[in-house]
């Protein structure tokens, strides 16, 4: 309460207050010449007229139209005249849109942000203080100043006496100058250091100032080399979870029962195919519910996936055990099947799945530590795949036949396992954990025929680099994959990082055939 | 596994043609003119190239309806390359010598312009190339209706250089891995030189076709932005990779305000799989966008909205119209209008027929074929993204410019002629 009395009496002194915007100022606002606009924006921001959040909302939002000399806000059907605020009726001919570009956004945004900083909610206030953190306008300054010594919330005050520093860095006073710089050495915003940088490197500041400068400069520097070294593990990270999704029903298929199965990117593909057709069943059905059209996604594909790897198992494979040759042969046949009717039944293009809201946006831990949600929740989906797969081959009685089956066929058999039916079980359970995978994918990259035969390559990569029959194998090489390809990218840029990885793992199979974890004890059918 | 397909379209074409052959070529033969339609229907490039194939068909059945090209109908063959270069030169050469058409209206990755001018050459058959590109080259054979350099990169980084588009000093040039960008990029950087940039404020960055991780990307420009003055980013990046590029952008946070990003290859129709709400105020530069308000938009838009809703193409709820589209439509009757002065079809009374050519195009402006370079004068637009995924026109020349394919900013080119060898 008292903030916002403070704040008021600020604003009621800073600016005569008009009953109605002046006309001549909306004009100014509406002519050709950008410094005549941006100042127009920020007289307004200054007004202590409530029209003038009107107007400049109506900017943001493209709302703003000039037509016979006048400047209207047009919302929908409503006219209305953006000096006072009044109906206009009839509507005139054709009112030309005001063009908004980005210097004049970012200055609107600026002015509205400002005007925020008096909201009740703190989450308001905070997010008009990350707006205005970066180089507000100087006269600004005063109000940041007098907002941050009244604001209760610690991160808030921070953030704008930041930016008050920044609009400060420019006055004439240069004790002002210099407590400006100190107060920015505490910033974390890699968007301060250009703004530090003339004066450290300048020969004709005044010493101190210029040491100041260069002393904030290197704890920006600092921060900012963390934040940039764990973004680099958190990307690896995530690359890794996305080859450890496309790996993991590999791991089973081809790791544990041995069977080359080229058709392995294709149950990829249709997993995000059945997420695509999960929600076109929201939107016509449940629309209501369309955010979460993604969790039902995730039986759906698993199911749709393994029917399709039980049949593929069932009436081809099951034919081919022992011979990898023909396995292989025949699993890239299924696989340009597949995609063909992909084709057929979707089309040969690219089809749209949504990012939920959920999935969009992202986690601002530092400004330069900036987490994407989807690759969170990505990353916290391999894992649960990974562990769900881990206690049904460790804990389950399937998983326990599939291993026995594994390790010795003709003894399970003569136990009472129903080697043939644990077969295409252990193949169906491969093939759904990849349409799993799948969802994942139509997430963060396009969805068409051909997605699979992108992931096939680096699937096997990941399998045969942890050691064939091994989960916790793939686990490390998807791991180490991913994030060896991060900072090789960061170096290299993406095309040569793509070749070197390739060929590290062609020299790590030559010089360790087994991968990263052999297989201790016997092997039967080896 | 690309290698077999051509052999088995080719063998399903051949007995479609024989069966059709018997039946109906006496009566077609006569009164149609074939043209050829090449664009890529899958793959990687299908984004971009399927509504140049709608849109051709579309204005061919729009000239047939208004009394075909002298009285003869246009008879469109459509094939599918499929993103894959070497097959656009085996359907080209499918198109021109066993089908017979008289024009082709294709391509849009300079890798397959590349991949069939050998074609058009031998066979002397005539190419119109609708979408924007990076110039050193001059084709008898070819009519370029897109942008040459100077018609879209240079004067979109002079704007982002200008006090209205931020005064950037600072530049990522960010590409696929291909000629397109490499030789934009080649003359940007000579461009940015000549402006005084030093070349540690411009940083160059490629990925491969189809590149769907764009993280590490995303995370050098921001670290490049933070480390001097105003950064722009030009984007080259061709294809579907757009899609998780500007998700990836999104989601990161970098706002237009901040770091703007001007794209080349990025229009209405490649931000309908994406959310732009994030995007509002990143940059595209083209010579026409659908938001240009004038009678002739208007009656293309109407054109295309009602083509897409009565064929029922995806999502045709949603239907857009873009540069490259209204490339190909200038393109088809520029050729037509072309055909008619000739009285005939044949390839070299054509070229001849073509400078000079002029039209009344949506972009508002009355475009004209050089006499003597292939290319079009064009207008140069520059617009932001708004929230609905259209373009907010904010910079646009006052009359069109003259198309330079050999840019001045690559040694060597003053001395190469402003038209086409052997014309």
């Amino acid at each position: 309460m008292m903030r916002t009395l403070f704040a008021l009496l600020l604003l009621s002194c800073l600016s005569s207050a008009h009953a109605a915007l002046d006309p001549a100022a909306l004009q100014a606002l509406a002519g050709d010449d950008l410094d005549a606009r941006n100042a127009a924006v920020v007289a307004l921001a200054l007004s202590a007229d409530p029209q003038a959040r009107v107007v400049l909302l109506a900017l943001r939002d493209d709302a703003l139209y000039t037509a016979d000399g006048r400047v209207l806000v047009i919302d929908g059907e409503h006219l209305s005249d953006a000096a006072s605020g009044a109906s206009v009726a009839p509507a005139p001919d054709s009112p030309e849109p005001l063009t908004v570009n980005n210097l004049l956004r970012g200055q609107v945004g600026k002015a509205l942000a400002l005007g925020d900083l008096h909201s009740a909610e703190v989450r308001v206030r905070r997010a008009a203080a990350h707006e205005l953190a970066d180089a507000p306008p100087p006269a600004f300054a005063a109000i940041m100043h007098a907002v941050a010594l009244a604001e209760t919330d610690a991160e808030t005050a921070a953030l704008l006496r930041n930016a008050a520093a920044q609009a400060k860095l420019s006055s004439n006073d240069a004790a002002q100058r210099l407590a400006a710089v100190q107060e920015l050495a505490s910033s974390g915003d890699p968007a301060v250091a250009p703004l530090l940088r003339p004066f450290a490197e300048a020969s004709d500041a005044d010493p101190a100032l210029r040491s100041a400068a260069r002393a904030a400069l290197a704890a920006i520097n600092d921060r900012l080399y963390w934040g940039e070294l764990l973004d680099r593990v958190f990307t690896g990270v995530s690359l890794g979870s996305i080859l450890l999704l496309g790996a993991l029903g590999l791991a089973i298929t081809y790791g544990v029962m041995g069977v080359i199965n080229m058709a392995h990117g294709e149950f990829l593909m249709i997993g995000a195919y059945s997420a695509y057709v999960t929600q076109g069943l929201f939107q016509r059905h449940w629309p209501a519910a369309q955010a979460w059209y993604l969790a039902a996604a995730l039986p759906v594909s698993f199911l749709a996936a393994a029917l399709v790897g039980v049949l593929l198992e069932r009436l081809v494979i099951r034919h081919l055990y022992g011979r990898p040759l023909e396995t292989l042969l025949a699993s890239w046949g299924l696989s340009l099947i597949l995609i063909q009717a992909a084709r057929v039944l979707f089309g040969p293009q690219n089809v749209q799945v949504d990012n939920p809201g959920w999935m969009s946006g992202s986690l601002v831990l530092t400004p330069s530590l900036v987490l994407p949600w989807n690759r969170m929740l990505i990353i916290a989906f391999a894992i649960a795949v990974l562990v769900l797969t881990w206690a049904l081959m460790q804990r389950t009685r399937l998983g326990l036949y599939v291993r026995a089956v594994t390790q010795n066929r003709p003894m399970a058999a003569c136990v009472g396992v129903h080697t043939q039916r644990i077969d295409s079980l252990a193949f169906g359970l491969g093939a759904g954990i990849a349409g799993l995978g799948g969802v994942a994918l139509s997430q963060i990259s396009n969805v068409g025929p051909q997605m699979g035969q992108g992931y096939i390559v680096d699937a096997f990569m990941v399998v045969v680099l942890g050691g064939v029959g091994q989960l916790a194998g793939a686990v490390w090489a998807a791991l180490g994959l991913g994030v060896a390809a991060k900072f090789l990218e960061g170096w290299t840029g993406a095309v040569i990082a793509k070749i070197l990885v390739l060929v590290f793992v062609i020299v790590f199979i030559q010089k360790r055939p087994q991968g990263l974890f052999a297989q201790r004890g016997r092997h039967v059918e080896a | 596994m690309q290698s077999r397909r051509p052999f088995l379209f080719q063998l399903t074409g051949i007995a479609a043609s024989l069966m059709l052959g018997a039946l109906t070529l006496p009566a077609h033969a006569e009164d149609t003119i074939k043209v050829g339609i090449l664009h890529s229907l899958s793959g990687t490039m299908a984004i971009s190239e399927t509504a140049l194939k709608e849109t051709a068909l579309m204005t061919i059945d729009d000239i047939n309806k208004h009394g075909g090209v002298m009285g003869r109908k246009l008879e469109p063959v459509v094939v599918d390359p499929a993103s894959d270069w070497p097959l656009f030169a085996t359907k080209a050469r499918e198109l021109i010598a066993q089908d017979k058409v008289a024009v082709v209206f294709g391509c849009w990755t300079s890798v397959s312009r590349k991949s069939v001018l050998p074609v058009f050459k031998e066979l002397n058959s005539l190419l119109f190339y609708p979408v924007q590109y990076e110039g050193e080259e001059l084709e008898k054979n070819v009519f370029y209706t897109g942008a040459a350099p100077n018609q879209q990169a240079i004067p979109a980084v002079e704007y982002l250089m200008s006090k209205e588009g931020g005064a950037a000093r600072r530049w990522v040039l960010l590409g696929t891995d291909y000629v397109y960008p490499r030789t934009t990029n080649k003359i940007l950087r000579a461009f940015l030189k000549s402006k005084g940039v030093a070349d540690e404020d411009i940083m160059e960055e490629y990925t491969p076709f189809g590149h769907s991780d764009y993280q590490t990307i995303i995370a050098k420009i921001k670290k490049f932005a933070s480390e001097g003055k105003k950064t722009a980013v030009v984007s080259t990046i061709n294809g579907d990779s757009n899609v998780p590029f500007y998700k990836e952008l999104g989601n990161a946070g970098i706002k237009a305000t901040d770091v703007p990003v001007v794209a080349f290859s990025v229009g209405e129709e490649e931000l309908r799989g994406v959310d732009t709400k994030p995007l509002v105020g990143q940059l595209a530069a083209w010579n026409y966008f659908e938001s240009v308000k004038n009678p002739t938009n208007a009656a293309f838009i109407k054109m295309y909205k009602g083509w897409a809703k009565e064929h029922k193409l995806p999502n045709f709820e949603t239907a857009v119209t873009n540069d490259p589209m209204e490339a190909t439509y200038i393109g088809i009757h520029m050729w037509k209008q072309a055909v008619e002065k000739a009285r005939s079809t044949d390839t070299d009374k054509v070229i001849a027929a073509m400078g000079g050519q002029s039209f009344t195009a949506p972009s508002g402006f009355k475009i004209e074929m050089d006499a003597r370079n292939h290319h079009l004068h064009k207008p140069v637009m520059i617009g932001e993204v708004r929230a609905d995924g259209q373009f907010n026109v904010v910079w646009k020349t006052k009359a069109p410019v003259r198309a330079q394919p050999w840019s001045p900013f690559i040694a060597g080119n003053d001395k190469k002629k402003d038209e086409p060898d052997g014309k």
